[in-house]
């Protein structure tokens, strides 16, 4: 009685919903991933070989990984500071703080990378002052970095306040009374009780950062094996109807998601009690 | 979020309250100082500043400027098609999004957990990765493009390219946002109604449909959200036709190209204000279904 009340029943409903739900998830959601690989693989493993050891390609490879690797652990420690200084405290004003971290997820990427142009390109309020000191920002690497950051901050500091606020401070509390310095306070007790929550944020933070377009897109320049990050280059070539490298270089950044995408999964079965994320969604 | 912000008492559970003169209460902990400070510095650089700089500089052409740059016919069709096609993406992701988390939460089936995860593909998947396969899968000798074509219907490079490009992005948003609330769902309620004697569809509008309404109302507005801001997954597949296929995070770039600033950030603040605008509006209608709940 009690399983059949359980659930809405119409007749028939359960298998309906289900082939639905399937044949949505397929065509909508898998299907695009299959593509990838498949149209990268469609003239043979040595092409898409072949297409990845590209100069160009390598370039992007590497560009993609040290913006990736700047702005990742900045935002690391802007989201730990941020986390820190909203739990641990009580102030006027947090509100605000939470509103304005909250900010870029609601902004197209395109904006997040306007917003830097209007400030350093060439007709920006700092343009001619980086012009006169041979600086450059747009078209170049710290262009793509700030954009980066821009578009993927709010993540590690969204993990992180909501785990921190059930936490409260007895615990660093009573080390603090016992004599730790804040330092080991924060070493020994702050950091074991949020690693995973840390992980997770820093996880979807370089996912973000790896794979970002739009922002990146109008710093860049798209300036060849000089301010291509990957997802620029995928856009470079297949711009020049060169589908399977395009394809072969998407596959790369593909694999990169579903590993992220694992990675998560596991982090959600395995420690769910320890990650904020798994009680908001 | 902010709901979540509750007092810390540093004298125990007492009904202490900060004095009205200091704006912070003390505590025993360490690094106010250090952490508000990164925090406010770096909040500063990346967003206060960047974004002071888009609010201000649309102006520099007068608001007669940024009047004629967001009538101007392309730029109003793009922004019309940007938040109307947003919308209808959002909607069908609505009921889309109803039917798989339902599925998820209220049935056992092999490979549960893997469709579950299987989700937030659309999130992990950089968006030009997805604009690409898209219109590669809708194109006109695509897999799924050939077919319709076939019927005489043009999927990439049309609106409905564009369509589709949106609901696969926000898709994710409303099943997280209504998965927990429906695991929640309290089922000695809906039990009760049925030995009360309501039959199923009663019990789905009266019972599950109302506790439900919140949650999908911010699912389908991160969704459009999302939606209207999106560029990567979009612009391959649509065509970027003037006046008929172009997006208004398209038109910003086109602008910027042309070194036309002022009027990129015209059409940049206008998509900031109307986005935010629906999102308002929206939280309005969130706050009355909860109130009316609650009586």
């Amino acid at each position: 009685m009690s399983a059949r009340a359980s659930r809405i029943h119409l007749p028939g409903l359960a298998p309906l919903l289900l082939a639905a739900s399937v044949a949505v998830m397929g065509v909508l959601v898998v299907l695009p991933l299959a593509t990838v690989f498949h149209d990268a693989l469609a003239k043979g493993v040595g092409q898409f070989l072949a297409s990845l050891k590209e100069p160009d390609a390598l370039a992007a490879i590497r560009l993609t990984l040290i913006v990736a690797a700047i702005s990742v652990p900045l935002n690391a420690v802007f989201g730990l500071a941020a986390a820190w200084c909203i739990t641990k405290f009580d102030f006027r004003g947090k509100t605000v703080l939470l509103t304005l971290i909250d900010l870029p997820f609601s902004i197209s990427p395109v904006v997040s990378g306007l917003v830097w142009v209007l400030l350093f390109g060439a007709q920006g309020w700092f343009g001619e002052w980086l012009l006169d000191h041979d600086l450059k920002i747009i078209f170049a690497l710290p262009g793509l970095v700030l954009a980066t950051i821009l578009v993927t901050f709010p993540f590690v500091a969204r993990e992180l306040i909501p785990l921190m606020q059930d936490q409260g401070i007895d615990e660093e509390a009573a080390a603090l009374t016992l004599g730790a310095s804040g330092f080991t306070t924060f070493w020994k007790i702050t950091l074991p009780n949020i690693r995973w929550a840390l992980l997770y944020g820093v996880l979807l933070c370089n996912a973000r950062a790896m794979g970002e377009f739009g922002a990146v897109s109008v710093v860049s320049g798209h300036i060849r094996g000089l301010t291509t990050t990957l997802p620029l280059h995928v856009e470079v070539l297949y711009n020049d109807y060169d589908f399977v490298g395009a394809f072969a270089a998407a596959s790369v950044l593909a694999s990169l998601g579903l590993v992220t995408l694992v990675l998560k999964t596991a982090l959600e079965w395995r420690h769910s009690g320890e990650l904020a994320a798994s009680r908001r969604h | 979020m902010t709901d979540r912000v509750r007092p810390i008492d540093p004298r125990g559970r007492g009904l202490w309250k900060p004095p009205l003169s200091r704006w912070r209460v003390p505590s025993i902990l360490p690094g106010f100082g250090l952490s508000l400070g990164i925090t406010l510095a770096y909040l500063a650089a990346i967003v206060i500043i960047p974004l002071a700089a888009l609010a201000i500089r649309p102006w520099e052409i007068g608001l007669s400027g940024v009047w004629a740059t967001l009538t101007d016919e392309r730029v109003a069709r793009a922004l019309m098609l940007s938040f109307s096609l947003s919308l209808y993406a959002a909607l069908l992701n609505a009921v889309l999004g109803l039917v798989i988390a339902w599925t998820l939460v209220r049935y056992e089936f092999p490979g549960r957990r893997i469709l579950d995860a299987l989700v937030d593909l659309p999130f992990a998947l950089p968006t030009a990765v997805a604009g690409i396969a898209l219109t590669a899968i809708y194109a006109p000798n695509g897999p799924l493009g050939s077919i319709a074509a076939r019927f005489g219907i043009k999927t990439a490079y049309s609106p409905l390219g564009i369509f589709i490009a949106l609901v696969f992005i926000g898709l994710p948003f409303v099943v997280r946002a209504l998965q927990p609330v429906m695991q929640d769902l309290d089922k000695e309620v809906e039990e009760a109604a049925q030995t009360l004697g309501a039959s199923d569809l009663q019990r789905i509008v009266f019972v599950v449909a109302p506790a439900l309404a919140p949650a999908l109302i911010s699912g389908v507005t991160l969704a459009f959200a999302r939606a209207v801001g999106e560029y990567g997954s979009v612009v391959f597949i649509a065509g970027n036709m003037p006046m008929k296929t172009e997006i208004a995070p398209l038109l910003i770039v086109i602008k910027l190209e042309q070194y036309d600033y002022a009027a990129a950030a015209a059409v940049g603040l206008a998509m900031l204000a109307i986005s935010f605008g629906a999102l308002i509006v929206l939280n309005i209608v969130q706050l009355l279904i909860a109130r009316r709940g609650r009586r």
